[in-house]
Order: C-alpha cells, then sequence, then structure tokens
C-alpha cells in the first residue's frame, strides 16, 4: 500500500518532525520506488530524525546499524551464540547423544545470534533500517552492504539461505568522511539536508521545547543562524539549539535582549570547543545578538 | 514496479518519454551518472499520479538523478534550464564542470604547456649548477633526449626543456606515484600475521571439535592505506614546476585510493574531480588551464584558511600525510600562515612541505612566509627532481 505524498507530509507533522520542503517527496519517492535513500549534510542537521520519523509514520518498527570503522559481518548480520553451542555440546555428550545429532542441534535458530542486518529482513511487518553513519564503515562493508540491499536474501554456511520475509524501507546517513562508491550512490536515492531556514528551526523549537513561546523561539533561530555564520570549528547543529532553547526556557527568559550577560553564558550549549568559546566574546555575542531583533 | 508503467508508456506519454530522455541526456552532459534504471524510475515517477502536480516533480526527480552533493547543487539550475528554458543546453554545459573535451581549449593548454617549459629556463640560467648548464645550452639538450631515465631523474625540473624529455619526465612522475602506492600497500600486507589471539573467533572455529581448541585464530592489525593530501602552488614563482607536478598530482589522485589534490595561487581549488578523468590528458590540460594563475602574488595563508574552514574536515582524517608543494613566497601576512599551520598540524598526521628552491644551490629558507610555517613542518624537502621526489617514498612508508 503506497502512501500519497500529502499524506506523508501530514503524517510528519503529527509524528513532531518539522520536515524540509523536499523530504516528503523523497520519502515518497522511496516507497514507491522501492529504493534506500542516502541522506548526507552536516554533523547535526538531523538526518538520524528523519529514519525516526520514517518509522513513526509508518508505525513501524526502527531497526538501527550504527556504523563504526572495522564493522564485520558478525556485528551487523549474525553470529553464533558460542557459549552456549560449546555448553550444549557438553551436556548432550554427557547423556551419550551421537555427533551428528549434536551437530545438527547446534547449528540451528536457537543458537542465532540476530544482529540488525539479518533482523531488518525476518521481520513479520517491514521495519524502518536506519544505517547509520555508513562512510565510517570500511570500503569492504560497503560492497557487502550493496550486496544485501539488491538481493535481501543472506546466506549462512551452517543453515543455507534466508530469504527476506519483508524488505525493510532502508535509510542511509553519511558525513562524507570518505567518499561512499558510486555504485552504492546509484543504488539510493538521495537527499541533501541542510541547516534549518530561520521559521523551521523556530518550529522545531516550538515543537521540542515545552514551554516556550513563539517570540523566544525565533529570537533562538535568528541567534543560532547568525553564529553558524561566524568562522567555528565545529558549528552547532539543530540538537545544540534546542539545548540552548531548553536552558533559556528553564532560565525563564522572555527576551533575548534584556539579557546579554544570560545569553553569553549560555552559548556554551552552542560552542563546543574551546578555540569557539575564546573567538565568540561577550562583545561578538553582543554583535550577534544585535541581528536578533 | 516499473514494468506496470511500460505498457502504456508508449501510447500516452511519447513526448513526456522523448523530454525526459533529452533531460537525462542534459544531465549527463553535466558530469551526472545517470543511467537506464535512473531514466525508467523516472519515467514512472512522470507518469503516476504525483506529476499531476508539478511543483513535487522538481524535487522527485533531484532525489532520483542526484548522487552527490555537488549534484544536488547545480540540479536545479539544470533542471530549470531545460524544462523552463526549452532550448538554453549549450549554455548549461558550458557552466556545468565540463566532462566532455573541449576541443579548442585543451589544445590551448597543450600549446601552452611546453611553451612555458620551453621560454623560462633562460631566466634562471644563471643559478644554474654544473649539471643544469649542461642541459641548458642546446648540446645538452639534445643528448638529453637520449639519455637513460637515471639521468633524467636527476636532472633538475627547470632544465628538461625538450618536449619528448618532458614527456618522459612526466610519463616517470605518474609511475613514482603508483610506485609509492605499491609501498605503501604491501607493507599492509606483511604486518597481516596476528600476533594476538582472538578467542571468539578461536573458540568458533573449534566448536566442530566439541570446544576443545585445535585450530587458532588470529588477531591481525588492519593497516589502512594512508591518505594523501597534496596543496599545490600554481603560482607565478612556481609556474617552472608546474606542468610537472600537475602530472604528479594525477598520478597520486589516480593510483592512490585515497587522495585529494588542491591547487591554489590567490585562491583555493579543490580538483581532484577533474584529476579523475580517465583520459590522462585531458586532466593534465584542464588542470593546468586551471594551475595558470592570474599573475597575482600567492595567498599561502588564506588559501589553506580556506582549506581549513571547508575542505579540512572531510577530507583530513588521523591517518593523512598533508602534502604542500610551494615555495613559500607568500605575499599575504606571515602571521595568518602561521596561525593556519598550526591548525593544520593539530589536525593531521604529518606534514610535508616540498620545495623546489631547496635543490638551488646556496638555498636557505629567508622567504618570511617560509620562516613561519617552518615550525609545524615535519619534514622541509627538495623537489626540484624525481630523484629527490623518489627519495620521499621511504619517508612516506614509515607513517
Amino acid at each position: 500500500m503506497t502512501l500519497k505524498r500529502e499524506d506523508i507530509s501530514d503524517k510528519l507533522a503529527a509524528v513532531g518532525y518539522v520536515a524540509d520542503r523536499d523530504i516528503a517527496t523523497a520519502l515518497w519517492l522511496m516507497e514507491f520506488l522501492k529504493r534506500p535513500l542516502l541522506l548526507e549534510g552536516e554533523a547535526g542537521v538531523g538526518k538520524t530524525e528523519v529514519g525516526k520519523a520514517l518509522a513513526a509514520v509508518h508505525g513501524a518498527e526502527l531497526i538501527r546499524l550504527q556504523c563504526y570503522e572495522g564493522l564485520d559481518q558478525n556485528a551487523a548480520l549474525y553470529e553464533w551464540n558460542y557459549q552456549r553451542q560449546l555448553l550444549a555440546i557438553k551436556t548432550r555428550e554427557g547423556i551419550g547423544e551421537n555427533a551428528d545429532a549434536i551437530e545438527e542441534h547446534i547449528f540451528s535458530e536457537k543458537y542465532l545470534l540476530e544482529r540488525p542486518l539479518l533482523a531488518a529482513i525476518r521481520r513479520a511487518t517491514p521495519p524502518v533500517l536506519l544505517i547509520d553513519e555508513v562512510d565510517r564503515a570500511d570500503e569492504e562493508f560497503e560492497a557487502f552492504l550493496l550486496e544485501l540491499l539488491s538481493d535481501f536474501q543472506v546466506s549462512i554456511p551452517e543453515l543455507g539461505t534466508i530469504k527476506a520475509t519483508s524488505i525493510p524501507r532502508v535509510v542511509l546517513t553519511s558525513n562524507g568522511t570518505r567518499e561512499l562508491s558510486d555504485a552504492l550512490r546509484r543504488r539510493c536515492l538521495y537527499h541533501y539536508i541542510d541547516f534549518p531556514e530561520v521559521d523551521r528551526e523556530a518550529k522545531i523549537i516550538l515543537t521540542r521545547t515545552l514551554g516556550i513561546d513563539t517570540t523566544l523561539a525565533l529570537q533562538i533561530a535568528r541567534m543560532v543562524a547568525a553564529v553558524r555564520k561566524e568562522d567555528l570549528r565545529k558549528v552547532p547543529g539543530v540538537a545544540e539549539t534546542l539545548d540552548l532553547a531548553a536552558t533559556l526556557a528553564g532560565l525563564e527568559m522572555q527576551d533575548l535582549r534584556q539579557e546579554p550577560e544570560a545569553v553569553y553564558e549560555t552559548m556554551i550549549c552552542l560552542l563546543k570547543t574551546h578555540e569557539d568559546r575564546a573567538r565568540v566574546t561577550r562583545e561578538v555575542s553582543g554583535r550577534l545578538l544585535g541581528k536578533v531583533a | 514496479m516499473d514494468s506496470c508503467f511500460r505498457g502504456n508508456e508508449r501510447s500516452e506519454m511519447p513526448g513526456a518519454r522523448r523530454r525526459l530522455a533529452g533531460f537525462a541526456r542534459t544531465l549527463r552532459d553535466n558530469g551526472f551518472k545517470v543511467g537506464l534504471a535512473e531514466t525508467s524510475d523516472a519515467l514512472a515517477v512522470l507518469i503516476s499520479p504525483a506529476a499531476a502536480r508539478p511543483i513535487s516533480l522538481k524535487p522527485a526527480l533531484r532525489a532520483l538523478f542526484c548522487a552527490t552533493h555537488s549534484d544536488w547543487e547545480r540540479f536545479d539550475e539544470i533542471f530549470d534550464a531545460f524544462w523552463r528554458g526549452g532550448g538554453m543546453r549549450q549554455r548549461q554545459i558550458l557552466s556545468g564542470t565540463p566532462s566532455a573535451g573541449h576541443a579548442p581549449a585543451r589544445r590551448l593548454a597543450e600549446a601552452a604547456v611546453p611553451q612555458e617549459a620551453l621560454g623560462l629556463p633562460d631566466r634562471v640560467e644563471r643559478r644554474t649548477d654544473g649539471e643544469g648548464e649542461a642541459a641548458a645550452d642546446g648540446r645538452g639538450r639534445r643528448e638529453g633526449a637520449t639519455r637513460a631515465e637515471a639521468l633524467l631523474s636527476a636532472l633538475d625540473l627547470r632544465h628538461i626543456v625538450d618536449p619528448d624529455e618532458v614527456a618522459a619526465t612526466h610519463a616517470l612522475a605518474a609511475r613514482l606515484a603508483r610506485t609509492m602506492r605499491a609501498r605503501l600497500v604491501r607493507r599492509e600486507q606483511v604486518r597481516r600475521r596476528g600476533r594476538r589471539l582472538d578467542l571468539r573467533r578461536t573458540i568458533h572455529r573449534n566448536v566442530s571439535h566439541g570446544g576443545t581448541l585445535i585450530e587458532l585464530a588470529w588477531r591481525r592489525r588492519k593497516i589502512k592505506p594512508l591518505r594523501l593530501v597534496v596543496l599545490l602552488d600554481a603560482s607565478g614563482s612556481m609556474n617552472l614546476y608546474t606542468a610537472f607536478f600537475v602530472r604528479f598530482l594525477h598520478g597520486v589522485v589516480d593510483s592512490f585510493r585515497e587522495a585529494e589534490a588542491f591547487v591554489f595561487h590567490t585562491r583555493l581549488a579543490h580538483v581532484s574531480p577533474s584529476l579523475r578523468d580517465r583520459d590522462v590528458t585531458r586532466a593534465v590540460d584542464k588542470l593546468a588551464l586551471m594551475a595558470q594563475g592570474i599573475g597575482g602574488g600567492t595567498r599561502i595563508g588564506e588559501s589553506l584558511a580556506t582549506f581549513n574552514r571547508w575542505h579540512a574536515r572531510r577530507v583530513i582524517n588521523s591517518r593523512t600525510a598533508l602534502m604542500i608543494v610551494s615555495d613559500g613566497y607568500d605575499t599575504g601576512e606571515p602571521a595568518r600562515l602561521g596561525e593556519e599551520m598550526r591548525r593544520l598540524r593539530r589536525r593531521c598526521r604529518k606534514i610535508i612541505w616540498l620545495n623546489p628552491l631547496i635543490g638551488w644551490r646556496d638555498y636557505s629558507p629567508q622567504a618570511r612566509g617560509m620562516q613561519a610555517a617552518l615550525p609545524y613542518v615535519d619534514l622541509f624537502a627538495p623537489a626540484h627532481n624525481l630523484e629527490s621526489l623518489a627519495a620521499l617514498e621511504p619517508y612516506l612508508a614509515r607513517i
């Protein structure tokens, strides 16, 4: 059952994800063409959130695979539960069972540990598979992933081939620490997520922060937009904005311009390195505050 | 999915089909990697109910046809020009990164490179050592054409003027870049012997022996190949060497699995995409054109700042060696250069500064920019001939 594009944007709003203009189209297309979606963008623009929102929209389970350097099939696909296998061997030897029966037994489903990728293709209803930061994994793993994404079947030498019972919706995210292969890129739909524009960021603040009023949310969004234009080592993401909003709301602030000192103090939510902290002095903070009006 | 549309596409949408094929071709001309699968998917989208709302058509096609961020940024312009402007295809090709060769530009570059190499040695003849003088006069040149590669590699690059020699040098440079990679990879294989026991895998292997440990599994350290980032100074003061290093860059980018190349004079340009062109001559010519400075001074500090701000996060990891090829004549503030070098130092594993001038007799790094940068440089080495570049390779292997 394919959802209409309009339904997706409505539902995204309903689950509290403030979508940018085109992401709903990309998500619809993903559904329509049954292709994975590759999301790219700076750290902290909310790539992972898209996966979570998509799961919420479809009421599906979210299965997440966080990639890292050295990630291998054991951690991503399946592994045998060795401890239990050994235990079973010892106990069955004790009661004098024959070798073939033991072997049959210990290589059964009972001793198989599902990892995210195997779990994703064995669910009764299609889950959302979020493969996070795929650029951190090695090239070999990427090639393996590509194979899995086109065949949706896995072969386990001791058990045989396992075919997908349901095709998961796949979302991949990348931070661009390594160039992904052309093959993977071509397999996927592509969407680039930028930092949200002021209005959208204000909306995000309003949906995510309790007890904050519109004026303050808009001021914070403008402030953050100005901070992002500074020459910083770590540009603050949406999560940092939300931290700042929560802090300022907690301080029961009404208007940023009234309390420049408090704003300077709470900048710590946005600036995550010593160098950036040193760069945004009281004067700079004051100047940025001037742009908020 | 698309098979259900294939039946009626011809009867209902012949125009759309043709237009779409044209659009796909335009994208390909602009360097997009668009295959048949994308086009047929696009057609399915085009005749689906979503196409009734043209406003969602653009984002849909964008998600489908783009594969990288740079595609993403250029898509809107191309889309608008094609679907709204009709016959604007010509202009589009010019504004994009050309993937097809431009014959006139190529000839220009071909003509420009040897001329540069031929015309300029006279200017520096006075400073040459004995070996160079032999090559600079006419006789030396003719002899040089038949010399062995060994001799060629010891010759200062400024004095290689014969077109054949130039070509031979360039081939050597490319081969050198490849050897460097071969060495680095072999090193990875030698280390692939276990030192520590992998307990988990050992147990797994021996389940078939009923848990009695017979086969052992070793854990080995996987060594990732070095990533090399090269920043090439293409300013006026370097132009005797630029053509050669451009060729070297191509070899590096072509053969290292992870390499990035940048060229700077007054500005910094990321050139790896142009260098990945399979056609060597075309790639090198394209770059030679890009590298032709407008004659202004070198702003090393500012170029490094651009690099730090926009590229460093993406191209540098903990196993990156940064190679700067420059004579260190900076027209910007030395303090700025020092500051940017300090930042770079913190990000990458090693900084290698290759300075062609070191090969000149009596050279000492007097340029103020060079002075400011030196404290942050791990290896300050000459790069005036091929031998000096080859000498670098064992050092790279040890990083």
